[in-house]
């Protein structure tokens, strides 16, 4: 199963998010990851949404969103043209004995303390999916005590945005 | 300034709607009283709020305006359910207005509170919730505007109750704010010039003619395109009228009960042309064996229509009458130096027309009634003009199969979603819209109880419509497949309303004869094939009241022609046992 990174643009209506996420249910795709903000414009919200799809039900299910009436835009990111960010937050089990590891296990990842207890720490991380998956690989000999983790976010690489097209039709 | 509820009803009436059907109840009172008043809108009141649904979608059907059903919260709306998914189905143009309780009491389990917004949602094209009396007029007109363009659907809009009551100014016309609503009518020209070319270079094209035909109004184009190429047509469940019955290029319906020209025009084709059709399973059977030659040109307006069941070949989406008009000359400029040659083709189709009509047997062994004679004749003695509603069933295929359609709105019933109940709240809609008409409900005993008290809404409302109950004492479809496919183990399918053979009468619970004199219609009992057109005729004579003809038929008798489910449409049976010799070229 190969994952697609959808970004959408939507009218921040009441129920659009369940209009959305049903849409994903009922036709059957299944949704990896969700991540919704606003934008810089008012009204508007982004979705960021990672589906687990192959090439055609992809379409059937871009074209599905397409007819809901508060979603604008609809465009794929692709990885190699495409700022793609996670964030998380990580509670892992530290001792006087592997405290130092950690520390240097979060400076290899560019991960940030911030939180710190005798017998535990949190630390965030913001990278790719690739990346906060290797970091949580090396901590998890130490005990992870809890994740917290956002949707991915992307952006498309550029000087285009998502917004530009819908109104310069309307 | 004006209330919420004052608001709803000016902008129905601005909108230009004349004709509503609902039930009222706490949460839409203040509504109610002002459609009270209203000189400009007729209040049909119904019994049951499905009822209003399928009203709504008859009279839409018909006439192709906007039906318009309204109910209070809670039970009120989710009796609606049923027919907004069927409305959502066959991309029928609703707008459902629901009544909803106070803003301040919602979310708090409130009496009579659902989330209908949230129950509709995967079965409305949109909904809206108001809890804002300003925000009425830009609502009401937001909501008709999505229900009766691009792809028709329902709409549902959900008012509270103090949206209702409070009061806002009313500005009219409102502005629409739908940045992400614009349907694409027309083609792009390419496509249109590939259309063409791959159409003139077939040999065995088959036009796969769906409700969207109907929909977008293009039946008078499909005629003149069917004629310039000279392809045979097939026209779906949802398209019979869409193509005249008449016309010897009609082969009649495709699919599951299609006739055998039909469904193995389209198996064979090279070439299928298919025009606001979806690829239903019921007409594709297993679809990886369906017609396995044929490259696809698909024309529908709705683009996520387009490749969901089979690959298109050229994609075109746009609205079928305005994609046609462009269709015309593009054929005409590919067709200019060479005809396309359909000798082999046409020759073909008439061999298996000659070899595989349509047909029943006219006198059954167990003495009774023929279900397939008794609806011949009620369209041979009613013809083109009249309008026909079924319910679902056997009764269903049969009227698709043995009555001829001549025009568009001439034939509604339930495709998509297969509601039972149907025939008699949408004869009643199509009344409505056009009262000049003779109007046929063709129902089922099953179907008949499920909706039968809207005889009630008719009689006191002067809507004389005719009902045929297709009288088999049992739930005809289910009892076919047992028969087929369950070792004749009938399980929970008899009904006992009618016979089980000449001279042995079930309970007949009920007795539709004194149904229908319960609730002040003509209910006259058929059980001789001598006493089937004298009864038609009364019933089309009789206007003061509506009339319900109960035709004891023969529970055995089955729809013919057949494709089991899950398999290839290529063993299609033309009778029990009987698969044609496609092979036969």
């Amino acid at each position: 199963m190969t994952y697609h990174v959808l970004s959408l643009l939507v009218e921040d209506k009441p129920g659009l998010l369940t209009r959305v996420a049903g849409l994903f249910a009922r036709r059957g795709f299944n949704i990896r990851s969700l991540a919704v903000g606003t934008t810089e414009i008012e009204g508007l919200s982004r979705i960021t949404v990672v589906v687990e799809v192959e090439g055609l039900a992809l379409e059937q299910i871009t074209k599905q969103l397409n007819k809901l009436i508060n979603v604008l835009k609809i465009v794929e990111l692709d990885p190699s043209s495409s700022v793609q960010r996670e964030h998380m937050l990580v509670k892992v089990r530290v001792d006087n004995s592997t405290r130092t590891q950690i520390l240097e296990a979060a400076t290899l990842f560019r991960a940030r303390v911030v939180d710190v207890a005798t017998d535990a720490l949190i630390m965030e991380v913001t990278g790719d999916t690739a990346k906060v998956e290797a970091l949580l690989r090396v901590l998890e000999p130490y005990g992870v005590k809890e994740i917290a983790q956002s949707g991915l976010l992307a952006m498309g690489r550029g000087s285009k945005s998502i917004s530009e097209r819908v109104f310069k039709n309307s | 300034m004006m209330t919420g509820s004052g608001a709803i009803l000016a902008s129905l009436e601005k909108l230009g709607v004349t004709d509503v059907f609902g039930l009222p109840g706490g949460a839409i009172m203040p509504f109610y009283d002002e459609l009270m008043s209203s000189t400009a809108i007729r209040h049909i009141l119904v019994r049951h709020e499905q009822g209003a649904g399928h009203a709504a979608e008859g009279y839409a059907a018909s006439s192709g305006r906007l039906g318009v059903c309204i109910a209070t919260s809670g039970p009120g709306a989710t009796n609606l359910v049923t027919a907004i998914a069927d409305a959502y189905m066959d991309s029928v143009p609703m707008l459902a207005i629901t009544g909803q309780v106070f803003s301040t009491s919602m979310g708090t389990d409130a009496f009579q509170e659902v989330d209908i917004t949230g129950i509709t949602m995967p079965i409305t094209k949109h909904s809206f919730l108001v809890t804002d009396p300003a925000d009425v007029p830009a609502v009401i007109a937001a909501a008709v505007h999505i229900a009766t363009t691009g792809r028709p659907g329902p709409v549902l809009v959900d008012v509270t109750k103090d949206a209702q009551q409070k009061s806002a100014p009313f500005i009219w016309p409102p502005k629409l704010d739908l940045p992400g609503y614009r349907p694409v009518t027309k083609a792009h020209g390419k496509q249109i010039q590939a259309a063409a070319q791959m159409i003139a270079e077939s040999r065995r094209p088959v036009l796969y003619v769906g409700g969207g035909i109907i929909r977008s109004g293009a039946s008078r184009e499909l005629l003149a395109f069917a004629e310039m190429t000279g392809a045979p047509v097939v026209t779906t469940l949802m398209a019979r009228g869409a193509f005249p019955d008449s016309h010897h290029q009609n082969l009649g319906m495709p699919g599951m009960h299609g006739t055998v020209p039909s469904v193995l025009a389209l198996q064979e084709s090279d070439l299928l042309i298919a025009l606001g059709s979806r690829f239903d399973d019921r007409v594709t059977g297993k679809v990886s064996e369906f017609a396995p030659g044929a490259k696809v040109i698909h024309v529908d307006i709705d683009p996520a229509e387009i490749g969901k069941i089979r690959h298109a070949d050229v994609p075109i989406v746009g609205d079928a009458r305005e994609v046609l008009l462009d269709l015309l000359p593009a054929f005409e400029a590919a067709t200019a130096q060479t005809t396309p040659d359909t000798v082999d083709w046409w020759k073909r189709i008439e061999s298996l027309r000659v070899q595989y009509p349509l047909g029943y047997v006219d006198d059954p062994e167990d003495g009774l009634l023929s279900p397939q004679g008794v609806i011949e004749a009620i369209g041979r003695i009613s013809g083109p003009e009249a309008v026909y509603a079924a319910g679902v069933g056997q009764h269903q295929m049969w009227a698709a199969q043995f009555i001829k359609y001549e025009r568009p709105g001439s034939w509604l019933n339930s495709g998509g979603a297969g509601t039972m109940g149907y025939a008699i709240p949408a004869a009643m809609g199509a009344k409505v819209a056009q009262p000049e008409r003779l109007v046929w409900a063709i129902d089922g005993d099953g179907c008949f109880q499920m909706t039968n008290q809207e005889l009630a809404t008719c009689t006191i409302n002067n809507i004389p419509i005719k009902v045929a109950i297709i009288n088999n004492s049992s739930l005809g479809m289910v009892r076919q497949w047992q028969t087929l496919f369950y070792d004749g183990r009938h399980s929970f399918t008899d009904l006992e309303t009618g016979s089980k053979r000449a001279g042995e009468e079930t309970r007949m619970i009920p007795d539709f004869v004194k149904m229908a004199d319960a609730y002040g219609a003509l209910g006259i009992r058929v059980t001789k094939p001598e006493e089937i057109e004298p009864a038609i005729r009364l019933a089309i004579e009789t206007n003061d009241r509506p009339v319900v003809l109960d035709f004891i038929v023969s529970r055995d008798a089955m729809v013919w022609p057949m494709v089991p489910q899950g398999v290839g449409n290529s063993s299609v049976q033309y009778a029990r046992e009987n698969a044609p010799d496609w092979y036969d070229e």
